[in-house]
Formats: C-alpha cells, sequence, structure tokens
C-alpha cells in the first residue's frame, strides 16, 4: 500500500479558500470590464461586442477635462512630493540619532494614520476661507492638499533605498576633493534613482486615485475624473462609466506592472 | 581658540540644522495642508453654528459636542440622547468589526496559501493580490455594484439557476457595504499576514506534527501565534479605513445607511452643522488613535518577545 505523504506545509480546505478569494477578488473587475464592450444601451442587457462606449467617453469633453485636470494635479503633486520627500529622507537616514528625527518621522507619516474624510472636511473649512481671503479659487488647492498626502507615499520607498546604502562613496568622493553637491550628484543621486522612481510612481498612483479630499477640496467645475465618475455613479449609470473606469483600471495595472518590474531588478 | 572637543560639537550643531533645513518643505506643506487644518477642526467644534453653514467666529459653545450624543426635542425643550447618530456610530462599528472578521477569514487562508508556494510563483500570486489594492477604491466599488445590483451577476446566475424567481435587494442595505468593504479591504489583509507568513519557520510546524499535534493543534498553537504580528497589522489596516469609510458607504449604502464618514459630510453639506461635523470628525480621530495605540503597544512587545 502507497500511503501519501505526509505534507507538513498544507493545512486542509486553505487552498480552496486562496482561490475562492482570488475569485472574488477578479470577478467584480471582470465584470466591470466586459460590460465596459457592450454594444447596448443599458448596463444591464447584452447587446454583443463594440467599442461604442469608448468612443463617446473618449468624445465627451467633461471627460477629456477631467482626465486633464487629474493628470495634471497628479504630476505637479507628484514632483513636488518626490523632491521634498527626497530631502527629508536625506536629512532623516545615515545619522545617528538626534532631536528632532523621531518628530520628523511621525510628522511624515501622520497623513497616514487620519482618516481620509478628517482631513477632507479639515481642509474644506480651512481652504473655504482661504478662497475668499485671497479671491484665488485655481487649482493650487488641490496639488496643494494631494502633495500633502503624498508625500509619506514618495518617502517611503526612497527612506527604504537611502537606509540599504552606506556612505562610504561619498566620504571616497569628498576625500578625491568632490564638493557637497558633486557627490550628492555624481554618486547619491544615481544610487538613489530606484528609489525615486518608486517613490515618483506610488504618490503618482496615489494622487490619481483620490476621491474623498478632492471631493471636498474642489470648487465649482474641477471634477478629477474619479469625482466625475462619483457623480455619475450617483446618476442613471450608462455603459460609459464602465468605459472610462476600464481605461482608468488599464493605466494603473501598467504603473502596477512597470512598478512591479523595476522592482524586480533591483533585487 | 577653541578645543577639538569644540569643534566637533560645532560641526555636529551645523549637521543638525542642515537636516532641519533639509526637511522643512516637506514638514511644512504636511503641517498647512494635512496637521494644521486639524486644529482648525478642533476649534470649530467648539464654536457656534452659522445660520448658512459655517462658524459664527468668536463665539464659543459646546453645542456642537452635545448634539454628538444628545438631542432637544424643539417643542418641549426635553433631553434625549441623539439615537440617530448612535445608531449611526453603531452600525460603523459593528460593519467595521464584521468586515476585520471576514477578511481575516478569507485573508488568513490566503496568505498562508501563498507563502507555501514555491519561491518563484509567490512573487506572481502577491502581484495578483497588489493589482486590486492599486486599483482606484471607487472602480472597484463600482464594480461591486455591478456585481450585486438586482440585475447583477449574482442575482442573474441565482435566477437562472432557480433557486430564487425574485431577484434578491442587496443594494442600499448593510449587506451591501460589508461586502463592498470585504472587498476592497482585502488586499490590505492578506499582504500585512503574507509578510509575517513568509518568514514562517517551517521546521517548528514539523515539531509540533512530531510531537503529535493534530493539524488544527499545529494551526492553533503553533502558526497562528507566530503570525500575530502580521494578524493585528493586517486587523488595524482593515479595521481604520473601514471606520472611516466614505465612498463605499455612499454608493452601496445609498442615503439611508449611513455611516461616520456620511454623517461628517452631511453636517457640512444638507446639515449646516459644522460644528457638530467637526465634534464628529475629532471623535472620528479619536477612536482611530486609539485603535492606533493599541496596535503600537502589541507591536512593541511582540518586537520584545521576538527580539
Amino acid at each position: 500500500m502507497v500511503r501519501r505523504r505526509f505534507e507538513i506545509r498544507t493545512q486542509p480546505g486553505f487552498a480552496f479558500l486562496a482561490l475562492v478569494t482570488f475569485f472574488m477578488l477578479y470577478l467584480p473587475i471582470a465584470v466591470l470590464v466586459v460590460y465596459a464592450f457592450n454594444a447596448s444601451d443599458s448596463i444591464t442587457i447584452w447587446g454583443g461586442l463594440s467599442l461604442h462606449w469608448f468612443r463617446v467617453a473618449w468624445n465627451n469633453s467633461a471627460v477629456q477635462d477631467a482626465a486633464w485636470r487629474s493628470l495634471i494635479i497628479a504630476v505637479f503633486a507628484a514632483t513636488f512630493a518626490t523632491i521634498t520627500a527626497t530631502m527629508a529622507a536625506l536629512a532623516t537616514t545615515r545619522t545617528p540619532p538626534y532631536p528632532g528625527l523621531t518628530f520628523k518621522y511621525a510628522f511624515i507619516n501622520q497623513p497616514l494614520m487620519v482618516p481620509e474624510i478628517v482631513t477632507a472636511v479639515a481642509l474644506l473649512i480651512v481652504f473655504s476661507r482661504v478662497k475668499v481671503w485671497t479671491g484665488y479659487s485655481g487649482l493650487g488647492y488641490l496639488i496643494a492638499a494631494h502633495t500633502a498626502f503624498c508625500i509619506p507615499f514618495a518617502y517611503l520607498p526612497i527612506r527604504a533605498r537611502l537606509e540599504s546604502m552606506d556612505l562610504t562613496l561619498e566620504r571616497a568622493a569628498a576625500d578625491l576633493y568632490a564638493t557637497p553637491w558633486m557627490a550628492f550628484k555624481r554618486i547619491t543621486l544615481p544610487l538613489l534613482r530606484p528609489g525615486i522612481i518608486a517613490g515618483f510612481m506610488l504618490a503618482f498612483v496615489i494622487s490619481l486615485d483620490d476621491v474623498v479630499i478632492t471631493e471636498f477640496v474642489k470648487s465649482g467645475g474641477q471634477d478629477t475624473l474619479p469625482t466625475y465618475m462619483l457623480g455619475q455613479i450617483r446618476r442613471t449609470v450608462t455603459p460609459e462609466v464602465n468605459a472610462i473606469a476600464t481605461a482608468f483600471l488599464a493605466l494603473s495595472v501598467i504603473l502596477v506592472t512597470a512598478f512591479f518590474f523595476i522592482n524586480r531588478q533591483k533585487n | 581658540m577653541s578645543s577639538a572637543a569644540e569643534i566637533a560639537r560645532q560641526t555636529q550643531q551645523r549637521e543638525i540644522r542642515n537636516r532641519w533645513l533639509l526637511s522643512a518643505p516637506a514638514l511644512l506643506i504636511i503641517f498647512f495642508a494635512a496637521i494644521g487644518p486639524l486644529f482648525v477642526v478642533l476649534a470649530y467644534s467648539f464654536m457656534v453654528k452659522g445660520d448658512y453653514g459655517d462658524v459664527k467666529f468668536g463665539q464659543y459653545s459646546l453645542d456642537g459636542w452635545f448634539s454628538v450624543f444628545f438631542q432637544r426635542d424643539i417643542f418641549d425643550d426635553t433631553l434625549t440622547l441623539a439615537d440617530a447618530h448612535l445608531s449611526i456610530f453603531w452600525r460603523s462599528l459593528k460593519l467595521s468589526f464584521f468586515t476585520t472578521l471576514l477578511t481575516l477569514l478569507l485573508g488568513f487562508p490566503t496568505a498562508y496559501f501563498i507563502a507555501t508556494r514555491p519561491r518563484n510563483t509567490r512573487e506572481i500570486w502577491v502581484f495578483l493580490v497588489t493589482i486590486p489594492f492599486w486599483t482606484n477604491l471607487l472602480i472597484r466599488t463600482f464594480a461591486m455594484q455591478q456585481v450585486i445590483r438586482n440585475e447583477g451577476v449574482v442575482n442573474s446566475v441565482l435566477m437562472w439557476t432557480g433557486i430564487i424567481d425574485q431577484p434578491l435587494q442587496i443594494m442600499f442595505t448593510d449587506t451591501a457595504i460589508l461586502l463592498g468593504m470585504v472587498y476592497v479591504y482585502l488586499p490590505l489583509m492578506i499582504l500585512p499576514l503574507y509578510a509575517s507568513m513568509e518568514k514562517l519557520d517551517f521546521r517548528l510546524i514539523e515539531a509540533g506534527y512530531d510531537l503529535y499535534a493534530g493539524r488544527l493543534q499545529v494551526l492553533w498553537r503553533v502558526i497562528i501565534p507566530l503570525v500575530k504580528p502580521g494578524v493585528i497589522a493586517g486587523s488595524i489596516l482593515v479595521f481604520i479605513p473601514s471606520l472611516g469609510a466614505y465612498v463605499i458607504p455612499r454608493v452601496l449604502g445609498g442615503g439611508k445607511n449611513l455611516m461616520l464618514g456620511n454623517l461628517i459630510e452631511l453636517q457640512f453639506g444638507a446639515g449646516r452643522n459644522w460644528p457638530l461635523g467637526a465634534a464628529l470628525s475629532i471623535t472620528l480621530m479619536v477612536i482611530v488613535m486609539v485603535a492606533l495605540l493599541f496596535y503600537v503597544r502589541n507591536a512593541a512587545r511582540s518586537g520584545a518577545q521576538h527580539g
């Protein structure tokens, strides 16, 4: 009689539950994507495969505006967040503990700790006053708000990268009469690049995805793609929203995949 | 003439000052666009509400905080507990608790499954969890709506197989919110669980079996205690955003099944009671801080245990 080998790693039923979980994770996304290609006017009746709703969304000027605005805010917020986070990471790593170091960690990570809705109403209160005082109601508020909550996301990978680098090369550069700025430009920055790219991409995705804070901070006519979709979902839904969501989803998947491969190369 | 020690001290001082200057831009942005406004919220919670929203500056009152828990009858001025608010608090706590429990029940086996795959395929499974994690929360909520609505996939399949002949009304119920939150926050549970299971020493499990432990005993007495930090981290990561959820109940719960996030929004919109909204925000933040403190204390303790 052949006895099956006793496998110490398996737990009964775990594999099954895991597969159920993966099915659950992807079923809604699959439904969403499939219905984006629906030819019929309603999301309930299947009318055959078509790109009709992608064309409708593409030609919708409100969608174009919102997409542009999302992109502009994300580019600016991610850039500011990455630059300031890189500086902050340089200031908080590769050093013996100094007064205020823990305070800085706590401060930089703070946006992660507070519920988004609380930050959102706080910014609503403050910015609505500032808008009245200054008369300015442009995209600056959204960019500032996005920059603030993107900083911790940009900071994490940059700090992680810096912590794995020691100061030997910079010291060698200094011994060879490089100025601190030269050493930074020629040694630190190139070595830090993967961390900076990762940080920028995280910040970019986080900014692009934000709904709650944008919804509260935006002035009239400043819809981003997510707040535009939130508004549409409450009204009658046509597969146009599916098409927008699918395009958005594709962008996220591309970014995450790129991120995955950049990270893998690094290791 | 200064001594060598004096020069060293001065260099160190300059170094620290430079490090403060270098971190100043990030700290200032976070102060002005994240932390500072929270103090304004605190101040607003003690002011008199304006007639058309906002507050009356310089007029202070405890009404905002008072109406978090109580309401005054407009006819006979009697005080009663604010049932509407308390039931929303209760719903938020209840739904967040069940979300955490369900994500744990599904996430634990999933993380374990991934951790026991061969090394080269593990990355791909983790990647499959990461994709929904980085997908826009609103899109995932909307996707869930399409699955559970009356003409959605679940109802179509159930009706087609003849199990039911009327569509189940899932949308605009607490169940819809719960399903949505479980779906959306599942990756937040799986990823930290996996991080601690990846480091699991399977020789300890083997030792358990050698000592005649059964499958369940090994699970309860060996595996779970070893991955406890991951369980706590995952639970906190799911519980906190659930408590402050705003988009999910708004899309799936409709206008009646509010959670705390929606109640707060309501005060700044149609409710026109900013002090109450501010007081509710501070309350939510305090609950979250307590949960985080619990986590930090536990993390410190288990860190001390495992060196």
